[in-house]
């Protein structure tokens, strides 16, 4: 049903609008002296000044495979956040770890692990659904290439970003 | 006519939920809740096995109507049934037969609590190895613990370590921490391969599947265990770690490894075959597969797969495109006189290609035309000696009497020089008989594979087909069944459809009608072969029909039937 809104009804001074106009560029004009004079920053001198240290704790940017104290790479590749990707932007080709490995109780990892850049569009879903808390959203948000190839992030650079992570679940480690 | 008053012979009614139904006298009970669509969660119990009923999650709570004293009638409910009392105790559903006038509660208190019981103990020392083992997605403990589950643990101690990723065959990996004891697979290779390497050692909750010290887990069918097992303890080693299986499609199809066709699910994704299951089909292979048909899947990612048509020019052979490649084929052709040309066409191709090579060998004008015979060993369960899955098809189309029986003769034509040309399909026939002297004293040859082998090398001519997965059609298999073949993935490369090729080549040599749906070409064989009189192409069905009377039997059936009279299963 159709909820009918009343216009406000205008005084005469608002219907003459002129003295609205002073008002906005009184503002304008107060904004402009207190720039020239220094007074008052609005602008961030972005890249020299970055937001990095303003961001808050749950800010989302590039998703990236960490690592635990122990230096075991958590992704067991049971390749939950490539299904649960929405824009499909996750590629893991999983392999066996081999028996000589320290970790090769845990059977199993990502030969390759690949997040395409350009499809991620920074959900944080993989993140919900990892069961081994090993990736994470971290803060990161310029990402950048010359080449499409290059916004693919590999096994390697997800690394790289996501470093070492302390304090998580370790039910690998009693195993055996 | 009260309800109670119809029972006859063969039937009895059986209350299942409040409902009453009628069931086959003899029906297990989880069969006849299955009838009456309500599901009895289960482990152990395997219808084409014997029920041991050891997992005890098939409780569920029921009652018979009280016998009367003499004298005294039996209390009627609302339906007019006797009326039901209730046992105190659950019974498992699966090992335990209908009677007349029995009630069955699937959905009841009891029944519930029986199962969250039962899950309860199962979880208390499964390890958390969902998210690297191959059956989640596809495991009845996952769903049955979404369902029956507690959602949480009440066990405080530690929990029981077992031996994990056991070698136990060349194909099958085992964990025995993940293992129910269900004792499904212990059960198929006692009863169905007789090959009895498997079983329970150690008491309590250190009782463990393990296998003969001295005998690996090596028949051919082993890897039916990891199928029928409900959780992740037996896992192929082919398929361990490929792909998760929520991610494949599965393509209903037939198996082209023997001349039994079995019936297969082939899995895949984004044009990548995973892995070929058996699917169930009671006239052909029950719910079984040989490992070895189960893993030829992994010819076609072979090295030597031809993807562009080929032609000779001086030693080597160059690439080129589909219309010059049939056009010089067909120029080639006619170039000869009936009887100059010969056909060796294979059994591994479609009806619908058969008759396409029919076609053309009456526009030839030639009866040189046979498919080879290729016979192996086969074995006392499925596998069949005849190593082609569609040698009943090329009898009925190309109407030959025992397959194979010309080759001799086209062999000593080509050797005389009365055969200049040959045409070959799906055969490299460089390795049956026919060696380098014999084929270069050829003017024309044609081969079509899909692989590159010797016969390919010495051809003017090679066109690149498509595998049994990668094509459509339909097969008539050793017990005479007509089935269908369907395609999962693409042909790789430039190859094609080889119905598309054969008809390319047929309207190139007479200029014949184009046929644009395989169905319409299935149609037009059926009109002209008797065997097929009154098929289409979609009426075959996922099971097939019977075509053929062949008066073969299938050994496993056989057995399989035999205990199924017995009572021992379900069938």
């Amino acid at each position: 049903m159709a909820v009918i809104v009343e216009r406000p009804k205008l005084s005469i001074l608002e219907k003459f609008y002129f003295p609205a106009i002073m008002k906005g560029l009184r503002i304008t004009l107060g904004h402009a002296i207190r720039i020239l004079r220094r007074k008052k920053k609005v602008t961030m001198q972005y890249p020299e000044e970055k937001w990095d240290n303003n961001l808050p704790e749950h800010y989302r940017g590039a998703p990236a495979l960490v690592t635990d104290e122990h230096g075991r790479e958590r992704c067991v590749s049971c390749q939950l956040c490539e299904f649960i990707c929405p824009p499909r932007a996750i590629t893991i080709i999983p392999e066996e770890i081999p028996p000589e490995d320290q970790w090769s109780k845990v059977e199993k990892r990502p030969r390759e692990f690949e997040i395409d850049m350009i499809r991620c569009i920074y959900c944080g879903m993989c993140e919900e659904v990892c069961p081994e808390q090993a990736i994470f959203l971290r803060k990161d948000y310029a990402i950048s290439g010359y080449t499409r190839d290059e916004m693919v992030h590999n096994k390697k650079k997800l690394y790289e970003i996501g470093g070492v992570r302390e304090g998580l679940v370790n039910k690998w480690n009693t195993l055996k | 006519m009260s309800a109670a008053s119809k029972q006859t012979e063969d039937l009895v009614n059986v209350q299942v939920d409040g409902h009453w139904i009628q069931v086959k006298r003899g029906t297990r009970m989880i069969e006849a809740c299955k009838q009456a669509s309500a599901e009895v969660p289960h482990y152990c119990y395997h219808p084409k096995l014997s029920s041991p009923g050891n997992c005890r999650m098939c409780l569920v709570e029921m009652g018979m109507p009280p016998r009367p004293t003499p004298g005294q009638e039996a209390e009627l409910d609302n339906d007019g049934h006797a009326k039901i009392s209730w046992m105190p105790r659950p019974v498992i559903a699966c090992a335990n037969t209908v009677a007349e006038g029995m009630g069955i509660r699937t959905q009841s208190t009891l029944a519930k609590e029986c199962r969250e019981g039962v899950m309860e103990f199962l979880l208390i020392n499964h390890p958390l190895d969902c998210p690297i083992c191959d059956q989640a997605g596809e495991c009845t403990l996952q769903e049955y613990s979404v369902e029956h589950g507690k959602g949480e643990s009440r066990f405080l101690e530690n929990k029981v370590k077992k031996p994990k990723n056991v070698d136990i065959g060349p194909r099958i990996r085992l964990d025995d921490e993940r293992c129910v004891l269900c004792s499904r697979c212990v059960r198929f290779t006692q009863e169905i391969v007789d090959d009895d390497v498997l079983g329970f050692v150690d008491r309590g909750s250190h009782n463990v599947l393990t296998i003969h010290p001295d005998k690996p887990l090596a028949n051919n069918y082993s890897l039916n265990t990891v199928d029928i097992c409900p959780v992740g303890a037996l896992t192929s080693n082919d398929f361990r770690f490929k792909m998760r299986v929520w991610f494949m499609r599965e393509t209903k199809s037939i198996c082209n490894g023997c001349a039994r066709g079995c019936n297969i699910l082939i899995s895949s994704r984004e044009n990548k075959i995973y892995r070929q299951t058996p699917r169930e089909n009671n006239e052909v292979n029950s719910s079984w597969m040989c490992d070895s048909g189960r893993l030829n899947y992994h010819l076609l990612e072979s090295d030597a797969r031809l993807t562009d048509p080929m032609m000779k020019k001086g030693k080597s052979h160059e690439t080129v495109d589909w219309p010059q490649a049939i056009r010089r084929t067909a120029e080639g052709l006619l170039k000869y006189k009936g009887d100059e040309v010969a056909i060796i066409a294979s059994a591994r191709m479609t009806n619908e290609e058969l008759y396409l090579v029919r076609v053309l060998a009456d526009t030839l004008e030639t009866k040189n035309v046979d498919t080879l015979k290729c016979h192996g060993e086969g074995d006392d369960y499925l596998n069949h000696k005849d190593r082609r899955p569609n040698t009943n098809g090329a009898k009925a189309i190309l109407k030959l009497r025992s397959p194979g029986s010309r080759v001799n003769s086209i062999k000593k034509g080509i050797e005389s020089g009365s055969i200049k040309a040959l045409l070959v399909y799906g055969e490299n026939i460089e390795s049956k008989g026919f060696d380098d002297g014999v084929l270069s004293k050829l003017k024309f040859l044609v081969s079509s594979h899909i692989l590159a082998n010797p016969t390919a090398k010495l051809s003017d001519i090679v066109l690149p087909g498509a595998s049994y997965a990668e094509k459509r059609g339909s097969m008539i298999n050793a017990t005479g069944r007509l089935q269908l073949l369907n395609k999962a993935i693409e042909p790789p490369g430039n190859s094609r459809d080889d119905w598309e090729i054969l008809q390319d080549l047929n309207c190139a040599m007479d200029g014949k009608d184009f046929i644009y749906e395989l169905a319409d070409l299935f149609s037009e064989m059926a009109s002209v072969v008797p065997v097929l009189k009154g098929f289409t192409l979609s009426g075959i069905g996922e099971k097939g029909a019977s075509v053929i009377e062949t008066g073969e039997t299938i050994p496993l059936l056989e057995r399989e039937a035999q205990r199924v009279n017995q009572g021992l299963i379900v069938g």
